[in-house]
């Protein structure tokens, strides 16, 4: 048994972004099967349909659903720096995008959340 | 030598299907934070989606994009985090590529085909 | 650390060093490693001094407290990796790391081996397990010139070899190896400073092992399996950025996997 990395070993940006980059991603794959089979509720009709989404008024789902948007934003936008990161000529751990992906997922947070509201 | 492959494809796929999907992100994104001002019913959801050939193919690509880049990620995360055996975490992660394309393409047809 | 832009060591005057005054009274809490993979952390006390590194901390402790504690060092001058330790969590080289920057106020210092390896005795990690991972990555030029043929003609300014030097100086010290989680959650995970290697020999324009290269460092044990954490970039003590050889790894191989020549 070797000795583990130390959590403190942890307190860098890309570490981070790293985890949000992983939670969020397994979140999103967990809750896709879920949104697919509410949507396929539809087949049964628009007024089945229409009870499921009549749930969507609540704030429980509303507050879940922007939450979702949330990590989708977060998800694409590391998933953006990576592919750069990969992809492109290399210029660092790029931590200008991952204030952006944080900026523009609190941006598209913000405009969901009017949206739902207005 | 032939594990190294695949193990290198499967890594390509991913990376390719994350392309793919920053752009439908992007465009459901913005198609979700239009759609749901003043509220969401389902027959206003089904009024725009049905008989939409747009519609159709968007999402169709999507979820076969989802159904691509979910599972790689998800067997690394059994691998690394739950210690699973390879084997076994590629099929669980196999299946739930499956379960995502069939749900996914049925809810397309539900929201876009179906009367 | 101050980061030097050239490929040399820096030289004593430009690493930070502490501007505090310091209390000669002052001493240092330092908790040391004691055993191998079972063992605890052993308390000393050490006298703070201006300019102290933790290689100095260790060596007070071995002459002076604690004449069993085993330890590596060599040049003590930051240009063998041979001192790497665990210095409050992080991985370092103890001779270029300043007490001031790291103990605090409060005069606290935890030493441990360097993670994902092994440990020996105490301080002392066994390095045998991250140079076999270097071998299995082909870390090794292979050329088939001999002293009776030209000359090989590299160009300096040419992208390949300002990739490979990029990534040259490494001097094998296994900061970014313990620095790595994907090492510690897949242990046939070749790691940073191998795949790094591997790189500037894949940029190597003279060798002739291109392709059996690419295949060793392929896959869910190679490239393919590094997540972009990037603590190997932000630990090492040279410099060097292994996440983007990695990265240029990723897409050779993924290339050749594509035309079928991997």
């Amino acid at each position: 048994m070797t000795p583990a990395v130390d959590a403190r070993a942890h307190a860098h940006p890309a570490w981070w972004a790293f985890v949000l980059h992983r939670v969020s991603g397994l979140l999103l794959a967990l809750f896709l099967p879920l949104h697919f089979w509410v949507l396929g509720q539809a087949l049964n009709g628009a007024e089945a349909f229409d009870s499921w989404i009549a749930l969507a008024d609540q704030l429980l789902f509303r507050l879940s659903e922007w939450v979702l948007v949330l990590l989708l934003s977060l998800h694409m936008m590391g998933g953006v720096r990576l592919l750069l990161i990969e992809f492109a000529a290399w210029s660092g751990p790029r931590k200008n995008w991952i204030a952006a992906a944080l900026g523009v997922s609190v941006a598209t947070g913000m405009a969901f959340a009017l949206a739902l509201v207005s | 030598m032939n594990d190294t492959v695949a193990q290198a494809r499967r890594w390509y796929v991913q990376r390719l299907s994350a392309m793919v999907l920053a752009l439908c992100v992007v465009i459901h994104l913005a198609v979700m934070i239009y759609a749901v001002r003043g509220g969401l019913s389902g027959s206003e959801i089904l009024s725009r989606t049905h008989g939409s050939w747009t519609f159709g193919i968007f999402y169709a690509v999507f979820v076969v994009a989802c159904a691509l880049h979910v599972p790689p990620g998800l067997n690394n995360i059994a691998v690394e985090w739950l210690h699973w055996r390879p084997a076994r975490a590629l099929f669980i992660a196999r299946l739930f590529g499956v379960l995502i394309l069939v749900t996914g393409l049925r809810a397309v047809w539900a929201v876009v085909v179906a009367p | 650390m101050n980061a030097p832009t050239s490929t040399t060591p820096p030289t004593p005057s430009t690493t930070a060093s502490p501007t505090a005054p310091v209390d000669p009274a002052a001493t240092l809490q330092v908790s040391v490693w004691r055993g191998d993979a079972v063992g605890q952390f052993s308390r000393y006390e050490v006298p703070r001094q201006a300019s102290q590194t933790v290689l100095d901390v260790v060596t007070h402790i071995q002459r002076h407290l604690e004449p069993s504690l085993s330890y590596r060092f060599a040049c003590r001058v930051g240009m063998c990796g041979s001192c790497a330790m665990t210095v409050n969590g992080i991985a370092r080289w103890t001779c270029r790391t300043h007490v001031a920057n790291v103990a605090g106020a409060d005069g606290r210092l935890e030493i441990a081996p360097l993670a994902n390896l092994p440990v020996i005795k105490d301080l002392a990690a066994d390095m045998s397990g991250f140079f076999d991972k270097w071998a299995s990555a082909k870390g090794v030029f292979r050329g088939t010139r001999t002293r009776h043929d030209d000359f090989a003609k590299v160009e300096p300014a040419s992208p390949e070899r300002a990739a490979a030097n990029a990534g040259i100086e490494c001097i094998g010290c296994a900061v970014c190896y313990a620095s790595c989680d994907v090492v510690a959650w897949r242990p046939a995970f070749l790691g940073p400073a191998a795949l790094n290697r591997a790189w500037t020999l894949v940029n190597d324009v003279r060798d002739t092992a291109q392709e059996e290269r690419l295949r060793a460092v392929a896959g869910d044990a190679g490239c393919h399996s590094c997540h972009t954490q990037g603590s190997c970039t932000e630990r090492c003590p040279k410099h060097i950025a292994p996440t983007a050889g990695i990265a240029g790894l990723k897409r050779l191989a993924g290339r050749a996997a594509l035309r079928g020549t991997l």
